[in-house]
């Protein structure tokens, strides 16, 4: 049972058609992610105890929604969003219809991680311009997303790789990709070759995005 | 030009209400330096804070140029504030942003254009000297240059007010002295009305022109920076000012000492130890100087002198009398051995 190179050749189509679905998934649930999770990491903290949108009521229920889809397992949650994901895409199997499920996923995650870093912004630089006589958007615009912009690419980059690792399990209900290679070939048919093959991929897939978000969070960094 | 009425600031804190300003009233004056003085936890950061309604007051009104402040919200609160500068203790500036864009942020929220902007910058980084730094980012800053970014920024906007929270308690001792000159002539160029809040009676000494002494959020002493430094009156004022001005002589020389110690103070110009001269002149006593200065508080002479009057009683008793009707104050402050 050894690494056979003619067998990677021979599926080497099929790599490549997971590894592109791979990449679909995780592009249609990152940028859900981006367009939905910043904004509510933003309402999140701008309304939290001593912010100028201060609003218990509204950061209490926000919260407590976002706590509940973060603590349903991945594999429940995908399939408790059958039906969503039908409505949505008109089929349940294929990347775009896991990415319903996955966006639903990974919007309450990046919203956690953008409130966490908007936090570590210095309160003395939001009253400084609050003083100044800045409306809220500017703020947010001018002052919160600027002072937590490095520790938001690391929260995108922390995003990217669950989201790989989420996209494994969605090969379970049909959602093709890298993961799902492994498990068909690696895991229910014993293809030792394919199952390393893949996870060599998944392991530079994710050395490389991690090293990627590093370097850029460092290089935008005028600290 | 701010008037700050029956200001009482409470916090809710998890053990109860604590009081932070206790009804406090003082009115500052249009083009005055107003220096405010306490330590830690005496209600002077609360206070400042509620001039600007950074924290809004438990009741009480703040009117600054004639307008209540305390009824303001929202947008007549931000047009409010443009006029009101603000400088902190650790500068509080956009670490990721540029020098420029620092201070074009105060402009922005004032609806200016991206010309004008440019202009303005330009000029306010040349008024406090950094017009080489302009596209640099804070972290390359010393804390000096740092505050200087923050004075360009809070003076953005041609404010009628400048608060200044501690602003020279992260500086060296140099570079407090840079901004506080910086300061006033500011104040002096723009006719600026500032407060600010210190633990440091340097910064009093050096540009204030009133002063309010602040203990339990309570004001327990205020009046002319030289009065009070020349005749305080609560103990915490003179234990600040000895912190600069010291009328301490060594326990070992009081011991030492046979005859009566007194206290005499000079205002102004008048020559003190000439005055001495001629008392020890006009009378048969012997005088001998324990201690001796002359502090310059705003550019203004203070002499304080400590002596030892050795001679008959009655002598030294009219000696004393040819002195306070030359000399500011005369205190007796020991009997000698």
């Amino acid at each position: 049972m050894g690494i056979e190179v003619g067998r990677i050749i021979e599926l080497w189509p099929e790599i490549q058609t997971a590894f592109f679905q791979t990449l679909v998934m995780i592009g249609i649930s990152l940028s859900a992610a981006l367009i939905l999770g910043l904004p509510l990491g933003i309402l999140l903290f701008v309304t939290d105890k001593g912010l100028f949108w201060e609003n218990k009521a509204f950061n209490s229920v926000i919260g407590f929604i976002i706590n509940i889809v973060r603590s349903i397992p991945y594999i429940i949650l995908l399939v408790a969003l059958i039906p969503l994901t039908l409505a949505i895409t008109n089929t349940t199997i294929g990347p775009i219809a896991a990415s319903v499920s996955l966006s639903v996923a990974a919007i309450p995650f990046f919203a956690r991680l953008v409130e966490t870093s908007l936090r570590e912004t210095d309160k003395g630089v939001i009253e400084a311009a609050i003083a100044v006589g800045a409306t809220p958007w500017m703020i947010i615009i001018d002052v919160l997303l600027p002072e937590a912009k490095a520790s938001i690419i690391q929260g995108i980059t922390l995003t990217i790789i669950s989201l790989i690792a989420y996209s494994a399990m969605a090969g379970v209900v049909g959602g093709g990709g890298i993961g799902d290679l492994a498990i068909r070939f690696g895991y229910y048919r014993y293809d030792n070759t394919i199952m390393v093959v893949t996870v060599v991929i998944l392991i530079i897939l994710v050395q490389l995005i991690q090293q990627l978000g590093d370097y850029t969070a460092k290089a935008i960094d005028k600290r | 030009m701010i008037q700050i009425q029956n200001l009482t600031k409470t916090y809710m804190t998890k053990r109860g209400a604590v009081t932070g300003v206790d009804n406090v009233t003082m009115d500052i004056k249009k083009g005055e330096i107003f220096g405010i003085v306490g330590y830690s936890g005496a209600g002077k950061s609360s206070l400042i804070r509620c001039i600007n309604l950074l924290e809004r007051p438990t009741s009480g009104n703040i009117i600054v140029d004639g307008k209540d402040l305390t009824s303001l919200k929202g947008g007549e609160l931000r047009k409010a504030r443009l006029k009101i500068g603000m400088i902190f203790q650790h500068f509080s500036l956009i670490s990721q942003k540029t020098v420029y864009n620092n201070i074009a942020f105060a402009l922005r929220a004032a609806g200016m254009n991206a010309r004008d902007i440019d202009v303005r910058v330009s000029e306010l980084l040349e008024m406090v000297g950094l017009a080489e730094k302009r596209n640099v980012y804070p972290a390359q800053l010393s804390g000096g240059q740092k505050q200087r970014v923050g004075i360009a920024r809070a003076l953005a906007n041609n404010p009628d007010v400048l608060l200044c929270d501690e602003a020279t308690s992260a500086l060296d001792p140099n570079t407090t002295l840079s901004i506080l000159h910086l300061l006033k002539d500011i104040n002096r160029k723009l006719n600026i009305t500032i407060v600010l809040i210190t633990h440091e009676m340097n910064v009093v000494k050096e540009i204030c022109d009133r002063m309010a002494i602040m203990q339990g959020g309570v004001v327990i002493e205020e009046g002319q920076v030289y009065d009070i430094f020349a005749d305080p009156q609560q103990e915490l004022t003179k234990e600040f000012i000895s912190s600069v001005v010291s009328f301490n002589v060594p326990e070992q020389i009081l011991s030492e000492t046979e005859g009566l110690l007194v206290k005499l103070l000079f205002k102004g110009a008048m020559a003190g130890e000439g005055v001495v001269s001629d008392m020890l002149q006009k009378y048969q006593i012997k005088g001998n100087f324990l201690h001796g200065s002359i502090e310059y508080i705003q550019e203004r002479p203070l002499g304080i002198f400590i002596m030892e009057l050795k001679g008959e009683k009655a002598t030294i008793a009219e000696a004393l009398k040819y002195l306070e009707s030359r000399a500011t104050l005369v205190e007796v402050v020991g009997n000698g051995n």
